[in-house]
């Protein structure tokens, strides 16, 4: 993104420029706002109007690592930070591996993340949109009632240097509207959400919103618990976009260089189904994540991870690069000023294949359209590949759907539910998540029950 | 609890009432402000280096005015009179278009609440002292046995000031003092590799580590991993399931918790809306949410709305007495806070949030409960949950479990997943233990924002929840 915000840029350089004799230093700040309207039954609930902004200080020297980060660009805090830094450094352990990034000549790619039409729309308009979202939700089923419908938009400006040469700062926004639904019937009661994102919000479909968060919550009324069997699944793209998302932490390089990876020593092997290809592409404007530098401000690039089911790549910053002896993938990932960068894939999509869902379940006799997904983080295991959680959708009998079902859990390992991808849809989704959305198809998962 | 007075706010009560009178200056009838200074240290170790010790600082503002059902918000990390005045006339002018008005406001002396006394501040000892716990617990931990191949240990401890004064007259300040070390280890064995977690955390300064021993934590999170490796498949289907004391909370925190947060009740988004008097758990289940449980992780002097904590019975004899509430919530009733108004940081706006959340002793003798039980599942550490609150459904990890097979605890097993819905299980225990003890710090999440909460509970027998493993 190279020079984009002069004033945080030049105040990084000079951060930079404060470093000693032998001292690395990285320099990342950023600064930013926010608008929240939420609607409750025509009224606005809440309405936040926020600013934020800080600084991030890491120095490395004599391969030892410090840290400091401050919410705030005052100048006393800053001198603080640096100090604070730099004090650190004594207690880490010498790691010949430590140090930042290095420029690597590798281009980025021009990509548009700013847009004028947000910056500058008003107030009333982002009331009377969320109002609008609501009253589409409730039109759109009478047994649905909405919860909450929320527009939000944000700005952000980051700016990082080093003493290697790295000097980026660039600027976004980006908004987006949601609402969160509730369908009654009887004493059941069912929850739902849609939303629509975009550039800006001339580009929301409000009505699709409202439709999904009403169809969500309706869907499921009066569900039943199944019994427990083996089964084929098909995930829905929003549930797909989760699965794949935990992938991350398998391919990650920091992983496999500290042993965590259930894929060490499995590179140029075949550890998916031959249909799957997965590919992290931050460079690709459709994704939601997309972006032009990584965490540490080297240029994001496409990296092919699992080619017609061959792992082919993990994905590394410039630390787990040289320590895995390569170079960085362009994978550094950052969460603000207030942590060092780690490791992970930025952008992950994967190959689409030829027919609809509707062709897809058509060929399934018995199985479950899985429509979403909870207790990812609890059961989950991206280190043994234990693989739980607790699921809801609709029976898949002779290639039709019939009933609703909720209440059970679909499990299998990571490893083996590689394997047995059996189609994917050609319905691709850019969600606003990590990773795209398609219809999958998994053979032989355990569906937990009654 | 002790109230004491104190001559160095965060912020001069004189400043104070300009701000929040400029907060009303558009005619809302309530404003606050809320000011936080918190400092944080961390240190992690991994792959047996001590990779980065990290020093944070977070300090900032966040004023809110409320107008009819509007609420208006706004932060800013700017605590000068300038700043502070003009995040609230931003958050005035989000809660109400046009009006006017003035609106003096006065306030007292500042209410200082704690429920914790803190015995050795971890500002004022030595970061080397705390990178040592963590090559302390790594050498414990991989010391347990061979197949322990990767160790990854963190502390952190924060000295968060809160400052809270509204419009109504509250002016209350509490200095929260949290403390926390975690160790995850990873062993290896010829069916892959299996991992162990254990954490230590208290609302309490560094003298936790005079009362808790580091190498015993590492050691049960090493222990962990290396019994996982000959773990066999988690069954599937409903059975009986047995958790042992002080490991389970969180199911609590799930299968109730969450749908007894008044917020949530109040927009009939929770399957407890309307059933307050009735039974809605076994009559064995009694169950206790309260923030002044010393030195407990989700202990607080006052919340984040300067309202003292307290201890409310939610659950009594299985009878639903009571939601959890904060200021608008309460206000919206006609009734008193109960000190639930909680928020993550000056960024945030407050909401209905657990502080410690448990169940209270049965009669049973825990291991009868075991001997009790043919076949089921006997889970020593539960992980993370999940629930919807409407429906009640909910997940809760297993971390650490074993079958129970004739009464008798055997096998472990691979992790996985229970699910469950809230009302149907909270009928279902049917056994409830005399050995209760508080679980692991815990962080919740909802709508976006994190809070430190604590949960506990003596070991139970819920007769049949559904185990989400991949064996017939």
């Amino acid at each position: 993104m190279s020079v984009g915000v002069p004033d945080l840029q030049k105040l990084a350089d000079s951060i930079v420029g404060k470093a000693k004799s032998g001292e690395q230093i990285e320099a990342y700040i950023s600064r930013g706002g926010e608008t929240s309207v939420r609607v409750y039954e025509g009224e606005v609930e809440h309405f936040v109007s926020a600013q934020s902004e800080g600084i991030g200080i890491r120095i490395i020297k004599d391969g030892r690592t410090g840290f400091a980060y401050a919410g705030t660009l005052e100048a006393d805090a800053i001198t603080e930070v640096l100090a604070e830094a730099r004090d650190n450094i004594q207690f880490g352990t010498v790691d010949e591996w430590a140090g930042l990034a290095e420029p690597d000549g590798v281009a980025q790619i021009p990509q548009k993340f700013w847009d004028d039409e947000l910056a500058n729309y008003p107030t009333d308009k982002k009331i009377s949109i969320t109002k609008e979202l609501e009253k589409l939700t409730l039109a759109a089923d009478p047994r649905v009632r909405a919860e909450e419908a929320n527009y939000e938009d944000g700005w952000g400006e980051t700016a990082v240097a080093t003493t290697t040469g790295i000097r980026e700062s660039g600027r976004g926004n980006s908004c987006y509207v949601s609402v969160s639904t509730l369908a009654d019937d009887g004493d059941e009661s069912l929850t739902g959400f849609g939303f629509s994102v975009g550039d800006s919000p001339k580009e929301f479909d409000l009505k699709k919103a409202a439709d999904d968060a009403a169809d969500r919550a309706t869907r499921l009324l009066g569900a039943t618990k199944p019994a427990s069997k083996l089964v084929t699944i098909v995930l829905d793209p929003y549930v797909t976009s989760q699965f794949v998302s935990i992938l991350s932490s398998v391919l990650n390089g920091e992983s496999l260089a500290k042993g965590r990876s259930l894929f060490a020593d499995r590179l140029d092997q075949q550890v998916a189904s031959a249909k799957f290809t997965l590919v992290d592409d931050p460079t690709n404007p459709l994704a939601y994540t997309a972006t032009d530098i990584d965490g540490e401000g080297l240029a994001a690039r496409r990296n092919v991870l699992i080619e017609n089911g061959v792992l082919k790549k993990f994905v590394h910053s410039s630390y787990s690069a040289r320590r895995m002896n390569t170079k960085s993938t362009g994978n550094a990932t950052r969460g603000g000023f207030a942590g060092s960068p780690g490791v992970g894939c930025l952008a992950m999509q994967v190959q689409p294949g030829t027919k609809s869902q509707a062709e897809l379940i058509s060929g399934i006799n018995d199985g479950v359209l899985i429509q979403d997904v909870s207790g990812m983080h609890s059961g989950v295991n991206t280190i043994s590949g234990d693989f739980s959680t607790g699921a809801s959708g609709i029976v898949i009998s002779n290639g039709t759907l019939g009933a609703p079902i909720r209440e059970f859990t679909i499990a299998s390992t990571l490893q083996k539910m590689l394997l047995n991808i059996v189609d994917l849809g050609n319905d691709i989704d850019w969600l606003p998540m990590r990773a795209v959305g398609l219809s999958l198809v998994i053979s032989d998962v355990m569906m937990s029950g009654a | 609890m002790t109230k004491t007075q104190t001559a160095e706010p965060l912020v001069a009560s004189d400043v104070l009432e300009r701000v929040l009178a400029k907060g009303r200056s558009t005619g809302a009838e309530f404003a606050e402000v809320y000011i936080e200074d918190k400092r944080s240290t961390s240190a992690g170790l991994d792959d047996g280096k001590v990779e980065q010790v990290t020093s944070g600082r977070d300090r900032g503002a966040g004023i809110r005015v409320v107008s009819g059902e509007t609420t208006g918000f706004a932060h800013t990390s700017d605590l000068s009179e300038r700043g502070l005045l003009a995040a609230a006339e931003a958050a005035a002018i989000a809660a109400k278009q046009g009006g006017g008005g003035v609106n003096k406001v006065q306030l007292g002396a500042v209410l200082r609440h704690s429920v914790n006394t803190v015995k050795i501040s971890p500002d004022g000892v030595e970061k080397s002292r705390k990178v040592d716990l963590l090559k302390r617990a790594d050498a414990a931990a991989r010391s347990v046995n061979s197949a322990i191949v990767q160790v990854s240990a963190g502390y952190g401890d924060s000295l968060r000031r809160i400052l809270v004064a509204n419009s109504n007259g509250v002016l209350s300040a509490d200095d929260q003092v949290r403390t926390l070390l975690r160790v995850s280890v990873v062993a290896t064995g010829d069916g892959g590799m299996q991992t162990g977690y254990d954490s230590l955390g208290h609302t309490i300064g560094f003298e936790l580590f005079d009362e808790n021993d580091v190498e015993e934590l590492a050691i049960r999170a090493a222990k962990q991993a290396v019994t996982k490796l000959s773990a066999r498949p988690a069954p599937s289907g409903a059975m009986p399931v047995v958790i042992k004391r002080g490991s389970g909370g969180v199911l609590f925190h799930e299968a109730c918790g969450h749908g007894l947060e008044a917020d949530l009740v109040g927009k009939s988004a929770s399957v407890y809306r309307g059933k307050m008097g009735e039974l809605v758990a076994s009559p064995l289940v009694t169950l206790v949410d309260d923030g002044t449980m010393t030195a407990e992780w989700g202990a607080i002097g006052i919340d984040d709305e300067g309202h003292p904590s307290q201890r409310n019975t939610l659950i009594q004899d299985g009878v639903l007495t009571d939601y959890m509430w904060d200021y608008l919530r309460a206000r919206k009733e006609g009734r008193a806070q109960s000190g639930n108004g909680r928020r993550q940081s000056y960024q945030h706006l407050p909401m209905v949030r657990m502080t410690n959340t448990f169940v209270l002793n049965g009669t049973q003798d825990p291991d009868d409960i075991v001997r009790d039980t043919k076949h089921g599942v006997y889970i020593a550490k539960l992980g993370g949950g999940q629930v919807d609150t409407a429906s009640g459904d909910f997940v809760f990890g297993m971390a650490e479990a074993y079958l129970i097979e004739n009464g008798e605890i055997t096998e472990p097993l691979r992790e996985s997943n229970l699910i469950g819905n809230g009302p149907e299980v909270l009928k279902d225990i049917d056994l409830l233990g005399n050995d209760f003890a508080m679980g692991n710090p815990g962080m919740c999440g909802k709508d976006g924002q994190g809070v430190p909460v604590g949960d506990g509970q003596p070991t139970l027998r819920v007769r049949s929840l559904t185990i989400g493993g991949t064996a017939a």
